[in-house]
């Protein structure tokens, strides 16, 4: 397996008090899936995900990626932000160029990095402007074209597109998908909006709090593009909605 | 348009400063060795001009100036991003910085005279503590507040240090740490003066306690207002600098 997680446990202590954020979670991921972890606040989604990209460590269990155990975040795991982290005083080029210069990338081959995944996000137009001058979606784009262009075997997403409105939201779910399966890549993105899980995963992982744990894992077996209309992709809303708990029991009326 | 208003403002508010200045000069009965009036001050200021004397002690000052605030500023921002990075050092430092910064300057008179002996020196020290504790302090307080994400993000993509410093913390730490330059140049300007008025014989402090010796009042308050100047326009200087900076670093 491609990245191993075996029996992750993750407690704090808050006020004396411990708390479980992650219970015994263990999950398989191969090469090249796109995953989605799903579930209310306090679910340890974001905490599960920070513990593979490596910026945190769980407190019992083990975490391999290609058999490796993860210590410390990598820039060949790349995890993007939901309020997107980039640098306000970097123009959208530098801002992309970002880890290319810590790779030590020579300048003119950085230009031409940059510049593809600039137009791969649609922002060449905009190229030499600063985030601040950005709407918000736009800004993700730079964070996306960032990521991109280091080009990482896997691509975490927490939560990216939580702080977007919902058509916003739609077109960088389609950019997303699109990327990832040309550039044939791991995606981990946490998620708490189930069409959003339903239209872009290989599989969902539905989880749940206190504490927080997998309830069920689902094979989202649609067609790579997906109408968020169509019935097969209601019916599986529908499961996890069931698996949720979310569902309303229709009222019986006995008529005699 | 706007230009134009604000200069209207400005040379409104003069003329009436001035005229309310030569009302109390006739109205009331000061000798005019203790209270000069606007026209006896232009008359001092015009022969200050002439015999080169202003320009002369300005150029004193501003060297003094230039090189205790500039000192001062890349010190205090260089110990400033290095205390603020290691934060449990500066939990150290922190309680001496506290206990200094509010002596005035003018405090260690004694010393810097004993110490440097006078000429240029004490001057050059006394502005150098003056402007050292505020951007020191706004260094230190900009690069504590650094969103979280910079790091996570600078982590992920592998930089590392001294990178860190140079790429991530000072450019976003700039925006405060350039309000805490431009606070300490009023304060280190002010301390100009008084640095001036006791270790040296020459610049601005000098020809205020020079001019008070002469019993030239009319000289004094020229002198007062050319520093008032300079202080004015050093500020627009630097306020103009700061804002071209943040805006080719697209911050505003």
């Amino acid at each position: 397996m491609y990245i191993e997680i075996k029996n992750a446990v993750k407690t704090f202590y808050q006020k004396g008090k411990e708390f479980t954020a992650l219970d015994n979670v263990s999950l398989s991921i191969e090469k090249g899936e796109f995953i989605c972890l799903l579930g209310p606040s306090g679910c340890g989604k974001s905490t599960l995900l920070n513990a593979i990209a490596g910026f945190d460590t769980v407190s019992n269990g083990s975490i391999t990626i290609e058999g490796k155990e993860v210590k410390e975040p990598s820039r060949k795991n790349v995890t993007i932000f939901q309020n997107y982290g980039l640098f306000p005083w970097r123009t959208v080029e530098k801002n992309v160029e970002l880890g290319l210069e810590a790779k030590k990338v020579p300048k003119n081959e950085r230009k031409e990095i940059a510049k593809k995944y600039i137009e791969m996000v649609g922002l060449s137009k905009f190229a030499q402007a600063h985030p601040k001058q950005l709407s918000g979606g736009m800004q993700q784009r730079v964070a996306i074209a960032r990521a991109f262009a280091v080009n990482p075997d896997i691509v975490f997403m927490d939560e990216p597109f939580g702080a977007l409105d919902a058509i916003t939201r739609m077109k960088l779910q389609d950019d997303v998908l699109k990327i990832s399966k040309d550039e044939n890549k791991t995606i981990i993105f946490v998620t708490h909006d189930i069409e959003e899980a339903v239209y872009l995963s290989d599989r969902i992982v539905v989880m749940t709090p206190n504490p927080g744990k997998i309830k069920k894992i689902i094979d989202v077996k649609l067609s790579r593009y997906r109408e968020r209309t169509n019935s097969d992709f209601v019916a599986v809303r529908d499961k996890i909605f069931e698996i949720l708990n979310m569902k309303h029991e229709p009222d019986i009326e006995y008529i005699i | 348009m706007k230009a134009i208003l604000s200069i209207k403002t400005i040379i409104i508010s003069f003329i009436v400063f001035i005229a309310l200045w030569q009302l109390i000069f006739i109205t009331s009965n000061f000798n005019e060795a203790l209270f000069p009036s606007p026209l006896n001050v232009w008359n001092a200021l015009v022969e200050m001009v002439r015999d080169g004397s202003v320009f002369e002690n300005t150029v004193a000052s501003m060297y003094r100036f230039a090189l205790g605030y500039i000192s001062a500023v890349i010190l205090s921002v260089f110990l400033g991003l290095i205390l603020g990075w290691f934060k449990g050092l500066f939990k150290y430092v922190n309680p001496i910085v506290q206990l200094l910064r509010p002596i005035s300057p003018m405090a260690w008179m004694p010393f810097i005279v004993l110490w440097f002996g006078i000429g240029d020196t004490p001057a050059v020290v006394i502005i150098f503590i003056a402007a050292f504790f505020p951007v020191l302090l706004s260094t230190v307080s900009a690069v504590g507040g650094i969103d979280d994400i910079y790091f996570k993000v600078s982590k992920n993509f592998g930089i590392k240090q001294p990178h860190i410093l140079w790429k991530v913390v000072l450019p976003t730490a700039f925006p405060q740490i350039a309000n805490g330059i431009h606070l300490a140049l009023g304060s280190a300007w002010i301390f100009l003066v008084a640095g001036e008025m006791v270790g040296s014989q020459s610049g601005l402090g000098y020809l205020i306690i020079d001019s008070r010796n002469n019993l030239r009042a009319d000289v004094l308050l020229a002198t007062i207002i050319v520093i008032g100047i300079i202080g004015l326009l050093l500020d627009t200087v630097l306020k103009k600098a700061e804002k071209f900076i943040l805006k080719l670093w697209g911050v505003v």
